[in-house]
């Protein structure tokens, strides 16, 4: 498994490639969103649902083998992508590897580009409760 | 008889719109929220800090005496604007909102009771529904709501069942800002009176693209935003009816406001200044009255008229997509690729959609991306927004310094959005 810190450097490989031509950014990330495997409807209910988005975001977590699983899925497609790459980052680490790690890719592919001011906060969200997830594994491990 | 403007002499006024966003050039189509200022209201709010900056009304220096007279001034341009009979039935305030506020505020607290009745209408920006709702639970008085129908348009035979004795005022918008619809308003005023109830107009969308007459509406209370009239933000007007005025308490207690302050009791000033507690805006004032300018030189008619060219030809290019994939692929109406919202009859250069099968957000977003500003989401009007069973809409809105060719550029945007 590629850690947080690999996985991050090939997002930004991949975010290079449009050389900062915004529509095919967010083409890019809506493909992103698509190939997010299904989260079961069961899943998407108020519990997880990622407050302070403008658009409906849900992310549950599960732990297995030591490791946390996120699914995602949200209701807009570029906001679907925007959460796969949290997923693609942080699905699949040990609690203690997401609590440890910093995010640098989100300002090397220009985010805040993408989403401004306005929405930055609700993407902070998606992050805050992706490591309270991590936090309470991490608490029950111990 | 309308003149056909020089679009391009326009748009050189407005410096804004010479940038690109995206790498592309700017496409500004979310005049319904706010206008963007032409270089004289820019000027003038230089100027005015540059030259002129001292407070108002009350100190005996030359710069003070300057600035006072070009506040005044604005509310001499508001007042021919509006055609008020006197200047000081034109209050400023910081927009619209506050302009409803206050009047729910001081008029509904005073001549509210338990029991009266107050009607709004099914298409209601957040900022005339909420302060009646606050003054109606406060007062145990009873809102109720026109109900429109598919096309946006209030169902006037409703309205008349709704009115009674128990009526007290009618707050409507004049113009949608979701919808784009005009509202029959000299009706709605003259139905009201007959039942001797007042009437206030939410006339943000209306007054850049509408003529303005308070004595021939006839209307008791009318609200203005100034930066949806090309002028600065945090600048309105509420105009109500002198006696009207006169016989609201104030809204704020303050400078200005008062007559005679002592310890034991204070006396209010006249109106308009009984309403202006505080230090008002007066750079922002002072600049509004350039974009006042701006639109009486050009005119309201002949705006009117390129902006009804837009719309048109941005309606005519939507259903155009919509018949071109249909042709292609024999869909029936519910599967068209765009649903328009708000096809009134009489409209002003506001068009609402929304495209099946992709979320408003994501659309203004590649919108963007082209460089194109549109409105996504819900417009402040939820409770419009749910009665037409959607989430939000698009919303491209048209000002006078749009192009024809701008609207093309949009078209083919959306139909890209379509066929990807």
């Amino acid at each position: 498994m590629k850690n947080i810190t690999d996985i991050q450097n090939e997002i930004i490989e991949n975010f290079e490639l449009f050389d900062g031509d915004m529509e095919s950014i967010l083409f890019y990330l809506m493909d992103l969103g698509k190939k997010l495997p299904a989260m079961p409807e069961a899943h998407k209910t108020e519990d997880f649902i990622v407050k302070g988005c403008q658009s409906k975001v849900w992310v549950y977590p599960s732990f297995m083998d030591g490791k946390v699983i996120f699914e995602a899925d949200s209701n807009t497609e570029i906001t679907k992508g925007l959460v796969s790459l949290l997923v693609q980052v942080w699905s699949n680490q040990t609690p203690d590897e997401i609590l440890n790690s910093e995010l640098f890719f989100i300002e090397k592919i220009g985010m805040s580009r993408m989403i401004g001011s306005q929405r930055s906060n609700g993407f902070n969200n998606m992050i805050k409760q992706i490591k309270l997830y991590a936090l309470a594994y991490n608490s029950k491990n111990n | 008889m309308a003149q056909k403007l020089d679009i391009t002499s326009i748009r050189n006024q407005f410096p804004i719109l010479h940038q690109e966003v995206n790498g592309k050039p700017l496409i500004y189509f979310d005049n319904a929220a706010t206008t963007q200022k032409p270089q004289a209201v820019i000027d003038a709010l230089v100027k005015y800090y540059s030259h002129d900056n001292a407070n108002i009304h009350r100190a005996a220096h030359t710069l003070a005496a300057r600035s006072t007279d070009m506040f005044e001034d604005t509310r001499k341009t508001i007042q021919a604007f509006i055609n008020a009979k006197e200047v000081e039935e034109c209050i400023f305030t910081k927009g619209v909102t506050e302009s409803i506020n206050l009047v729910a505020q001081t008029w509904g607290r005073k001549f509210l009771v338990a029991g009266d009745e107050v009607i709004i209408t099914t298409m209601e920006h957040h900022s005339n529904i909420v302060p009646w709702q606050m003054i109606c639970e406060e007062k145990g008085a009873i809102l109720k709501v026109i109900p429109i129908n598919e096309a946006g348009e209030l169902l006037m035979e409703e309205y008349e069942k709704l009115l009674s004795s128990k009526t007290k005022i009618v707050a409507c918008v004049w113009v949608s800002n979701a919808l784009g619809t005009i509202n029959p308003v000299k009706e709605i005023i003259t139905k009201a009176h007959a039942v001797g109830a007042k009437v206030l107009l939410d006339g943000a969308q209306a007054c850049s693209h509408l003529e303005v007459d308070v004595q021939d509406l006839d209307c008791d209370f009318l609200t203005i935003s100034g930066h949806k009239l090309y002028g600065p933000t945090g600048v309105g007007v509420l105009y109500g009816k002198r006696e009207l005025l006169e016989a609201m308490p104030p809204y704020q207690g303050g400078g200005e406001m008062i007559k005679e302050v002592s310890f034991e009791k204070t006396t209010y000033n006249e109106i308009p200044y009984k309403f202006e507690a505080g230090t008002p805006n007066i750079g922002d004032v002072i600049a509004f009255k350039y974009a006042l300018d701006f639109i009486n030189e050009i005119g309201k008619e002949n705006i009117a008229t390129h902006e009804n060219e837009l719309l048109k030809h941005c309606v005519d290019g939507l259903l155009a997509i919509n018949q071109s994939v249909k042709t292609l692929h024999a869909t029936s109406p519910q599967q068209q690729p765009i649903n328009l919202i708000g096809t009134a009859k009489q409209k002003v250069s506001v068009q609402s959609f929304v495209i099946n099968g992709m979320h408003h957000f994501d659309a203004g977003m590649m919108l963007d991306a082209k460089g194109i500003a549109v409105r996504t989401g819900h417009h402040c009007t939820q409770p419009l927004m749910s009665y037409l069973g959607v989430d939000g809409t698009i919303r491209a809105s048209f000002s006078v310094y749009n192009t024809l060719e701008e609207v093309d550029v949009f078209l083919e945007a959306v139909k890209k959005l379509i066929k990807r």
